[in-house]
C-alpha cells in the first residue's frame, strides 16, 4: 500500500469517528444548500443554465489552442507580460525571477488555488521573500501553518473561538470572537501590509479570449487591493479557465456564486485587461500573467474525461458530497478535493498513486447532480477505477472476482455457496467483529442480516 | 405479458422475502412470470471495481439469457442501473454492444415497472405504519425514479408517510463498505439519524443492499427503527 493511501485511510477513520467536526461540518454545509436553492430559483431555469455553461465550456476546452492565442495576443497589445509554464517548477521559477528582477521583498496574495497546486509559498518563502495571504480565511490557515480545508471556504473547519484564540497567539489582538472583531483584527494587520508589498499576486477566475481580460470574484475586497496597490501585479492561472466570449460572464459570474457559495453574485467582479495604461490613475505598472498547464494537457488528450477542465472551482461538488462532509478536506492530502479533486488528481499527479481517491466513493452520484457545468464526476471515479485495474490489477481482488463470475455463471456452485453460507454462518456469529472474522471490515461497526436456509431460487424451484 | 423477474444475488441469498413479493404481485396482475435459474449476478461488485473483464465473463451470459424477454423487471436500483444504464457503456464496441443496448431498452426496475410502464399504483396493500422511504442512489439518479414508489406507497392503506429532511446516500457503496468502513459507517449513521428524526417505524427502500446497510447499523446500535423493501410493504394485505 503507498503512503498516500495508507495516510489517506488513517486520516479518514480518524476524522469520520470525529462526530463533533462531522455535525460542525454538515451544519454549514447543510446552510449553504438552502442559500444555494434560494438562488437557484432567481435563474429562469437552472438546468438550462448548466446546459448552456456545460456547452460554452465544451467549446472554450476544445478549442482551447484558438482562445489561448486570442488571449495572449489581445493581453500582450495592452502591455501584459504573457509567461507559458509547462510544470509546477517552471512557473515557480518564472514567478520568482519576476521577484528577483524586481527586486521585491514582500508579496500579497489573493485567494489563487494554482498557488495552492504547485507549493508557491512554499518556495518563495525558501528564497527569503515574504507572502502574505489576504483572502481572510487563507490569511486564517496560513497563520496556521495549514492547507486550505475547502476549495472554495478555506477555514470553514475552524470555530470562532478557535480563530479567536490563534489571532491572540499569533496577532496579540483579538478583542472578542466575532466575525466582526476578528475581521477588523485581520484588516488592521493587512492594511499594513498592502502598503509595503512590492508585488501583488492574484489567481484568476476566468480568462476571456474575446477581450483579452482576466476575470477576478472575491467577497472581500482583498483581490481589489491586491491588484491596484503594489507597482508589480503578478496573475497565475490554469490555461482551462479560458472562456471565448465576454458575454459569457453573464451566465458564468452569477452561477460562479449560485453554485458555490449560494450567493447571487459574489461581492467584488472585476475585469482586468492590462498594467497602468498612459493618463489612468492607478493599477500596477506591470502586469505579468502566467498560464500553467501542469498536466492539464494530458487531462485534454483524454477524450473520455476532457469535461473534468470545464471545473470553475466553485466547490458545490465538495459542498454536497457526503464523502467529504464526513472526512473533511484535509483527509484527502491534494490541493483539489472532494469529488473533482478525485476525479482529477490522478491525471495531475499520477493514477497508480491517488487511485484510493477513486475507490474512496460511493458512486452516490450527489456530485454531478450538483455541478453547475455537467461534469460527469462519478462516471470518471468509475473509468479511474476502470483504468487503474487494468493498468495494475491487484492480484487477489482479481482472482476474487474471477472466481465469483464462475460462481455467479453455474446454477449449482452459486446453490452451492448459498448453502455454505447458510450453515457457516453460526460461525461468523461466534467471531463477528474479531481478528478471525473474514467479514470484519463489515462487521467492526454494523450487523449483517441472518441468510435464511430457502433462498429465493429454493422457493421458486420448490414452486414450479 | 411475460415478466422476466431478475432477483440480484443478494436478494435471492439474504431477503427471499422480497423476490416473492415481487413474483405474487406481478402474477396478481395477471403478469406471467418466469425466473431463469441461470442468472446470479448482473456483475456490478467486478465493475465498480475496475475488473471490466471480468463484470463482462458474468454479464455476457446475462445479456444472452434476457435476450428474449418482453421485459426484464429488476428487484433493485442498483442493479438496474446496472443493465440499463451501464450494460451499454461495458459492451460498447463488443459483438454483445446492439444487444446490450436492447436489452437496456426493455428493462425496468421494479417501482417504476409497476407505476410507469404499468400505470398501475393501487396494489390494494394494507401497511398502518408511519414510514419513511430512502432513495438508492443509483436508482434515484442513473434511473432518475423518484416519483414512482412514493405514488404507490401513496395507495397504501393506513400508511403514513413522512420524508426525511436530507437526501443522502446510506454508504453502502457495494465493496466500498469494505474498503473504507470508517467512512461508510459515517455516512450510514447521519442516513440513520435522519430517518430517526422523522419519528418513521419503517425505512422502506426499492433497494435491498442499501437496507441491508442501514438495518446493519440500526441493529448494531440497538435502534428500533425497522426496515422493510417497498414490494413487501406492496404486499402486504
Amino acid at each position: 500500500m503507498s503512503n498516500f493511501v495508507s495516510e489517506f485511510k488513517t486520516r479518514a477513520t480518524e476524522k469520520s469517528g470525529d462526530v463533533r467536526l462531522r455535525q460542525f461540518i454538515r451544519k454549514a454545509l447543510s446552510g449553504y444548500e438552502v442559500a444555494r436553492d434560494k438562488r437557484k430559483g432567481a435563474f429562469q431555469s437552472w438546468e438550462s443554465a448548466r446546459q448552456a455553461a456545460a456547452e460554452t465550456k465544451w467549446e472554450a476546452i476544445n478549442h482551447l489552442d484558438t482562445h489561448l492565442e486570442s488571449l495572449v495576443a489581445k493581453l500582450g497589445a495592452r502591455g501584459t507580460k504573457v509567461h507559458w509554464a509547462s510544470t509546477g517548477e517552471q512557473a515557480r521559477e518564472i514567478i520568482a525571477q519576476i521577484l528577483r528582477d524586481k527586486k521585491a521583498r514582500s508579496i500579497i496574495k489573493s485567494k489563487a488555488m494554482t498557488s495552492e497546486e504547485i507549493h508557491l509559498n512554499h518556495a518563495l518563502e525558501k528564497e527569503g521573500f515574504t507572502v502574505v495571504e489576504s483572502d481572510l480565511g487563507e490569511f486564517i490557515v496560513q497563520l496556521r501553518h495549514e492547507a486550505p480545508y475547502h476549495i472554495v471556504f478555506p477555514s470553514m473547519h475552524l470555530t470562532r473561538d478557535e480563530i479567536r484564540d490563534l489571532f491572540q497567539k499569533e496577532l496579540g489582538d483579538a478583542p472578542s470572537n466575532t466575525p466582526e472583531d476578528l475581521t477588523m483584527v485581520a484588516r488592521r494587520v493587512m492594511r499594513q501590509k498592502y502598503l509595503t508589498a512590492d508585488v501583488g499576486f492574484t489567481g484568476g477566475n476566468f480568462a476571456i479570449a474575446e477581450t483579452g481580460m482576466i476575470s477576478i470574484t472575491e467577497n472581500e475586497g482583498n483581490a481589489r487591493l491586491t491588484a491596484a496597490l503594489p507597482k508589480t501585479m503578478i496573475t497565475l492561472m490554469g490555461i482551462e479557465k479560458v472562456l471565448p466570449r465576454f458575454s459569457d460572464l453573464a451566465l458564468f459570474l452569477p452561477m460562479l456564486a449560485t453554485a458555490g457559495a449560494g450567493q447571487p453574485m459574489t461581492c467584488y467582479n472585476t475585469m482586468y485587461s492590462g498594467p497602468r495604461q498612459p493618463g489612468e490613475c492607478d493599477g500596477p505598472e506591470e502586469w505579468h500573467v502566467v498560464l500553467l498547464d501542469n498536466r492539464r494537457t494530458e487531462l485534454l488528450a483524454d477524450a473520455e474525461q476532457r469535461d473534468a477542465l470545464h471545473c470553475i472551482r466553485c466547490g458545490a461538488c465538495l459542498n454536497v458530497c457526503p464523502i467529504f462532509r464526513n472526512v473533511g478536506g484535509h483527509t484527502y492530502g491534494t490541493t483539489y478535493s472532494g469529488p473533482v479533486g478525485a476525479v482529477i488528481t490522478p491525471h495531475l499527479r499520477g493514477l497508480q498513486d491517488w487511485k484510493h481517491l477513486s475507490n474512496a466513493s460511493s458512486l452516490c452520484g450527489a456530485c454531478t447532480e450538483a455541478c453547475p457545468v455537467k461534469i460527469d464526476l462519478h462516471h470518471h471515479l468509475l473509468q479511474n477505477r476502470r483504468n487503474a485495474s487494468a493498468s495494475q490489477p491487484a492480484f487477489f481482488e482479481k482472482l476474487a472476482y474471477q472466481i465469483f463470475g464462475i460462481v455467479a455463471n453455474e446454477p449449482k456452485f452459486w446453490w452451492l455457496a448459498k448453502k455454505i453460507g447458510w450453515f457457516t454462518q453460526p460461525l461468523q456469529r461466534a467471531v463477528k467483529g474479531f481478528a478471525l472474522d473474514p467479514a470484519k471490515a463489515w462487521t467492526k461497526t454494523r450487523d449483517l442480516p441472518p441468510q435464511p436456509r430457502e433462498s429465493f431460487k429454493d422457493w421458486w424451484r420448490n414452486r414450479q | 405479458m411475460t415478466v422476466t423477474l431478475f432477483i440480484p444475488c443478494f436478494m435471492d441469498a439474504l431477503y427471499p422475502r422480497a423476490g416473492i413479493s415481487m413474483v405474487e404481485i406481478l402474477e396478481r396482475l395477471d403478469h406471467k412470470v418466469v425466473c431463469p435459474n441461470e442468472i446470479a449476478c448482473c456483475g456490478q461488485p467486478p465493475f465498480n471495481s475496475g475488473y471490466w473483464a471480468e463484470a463482462r465473463t458474468i454479464a455476457g451470459p446475462v445479456l444472452e439469457k434476457l435476450a428474449d424477454a418482453e421485459a426484464v423487471v429488476i428487484g433493485s436500483g442498483s442493479c438496474g442501473a446496472m443493465v440499463k444504464k451501464f450494460y451499454p457503456e461495458l459492451f460498447k464496441d463488443t459483438p454483445h454492444a446492439e444487444l446490450a443496448k436492447q436489452v437496456a431498452a426493455r428493462t425496468w426496475e421494479f417501482s417504476d415497472f409497476l407505476a410507469s410502464k404499468l400505470g398501475v399504483t393501487d396494489l390494494g396493500a394494507k401497511f398502518p405504519h408511519k414510514v419513511t422511504f430512502h432513495d438508492g442512489c443509483h436508482g434515484l439518479r442513473e434511473l432518475g425514479i423518484k416519483s414512482a414508489p412514493r405514488a404507490l406507497l401513496g395507495k397504501v392503506a393506513g400508511l403514513e408517510f413522512v420524508e426525511m429532511k436530507e437526501e443522502s446516500c446510506c454508504g453502502f457503496g457495494g465493496t466500498f463498505s469494505a474498503k473504507f468502513p470508517m467512512i461508510s459507517t459515517a455516512m450510514g449513521e447521519v442516513k440513520c439519524a435522519a430517518a430517526a428524526e422523522t419519528g418513521a417505524e419503517y425505512i422502506v427502500s426499492s433497494d435491498s443492499s442499501c437496507l441491508m446497510h442501514i438495518q446493519g447499523l440500526l441493529s448494531r446500535q440497538g435502534k428500533p427503527t425497522k426496515t422493510i423493501s417497498l414490494a413487501e410493504v406492496l404486499n402486504t394485505r
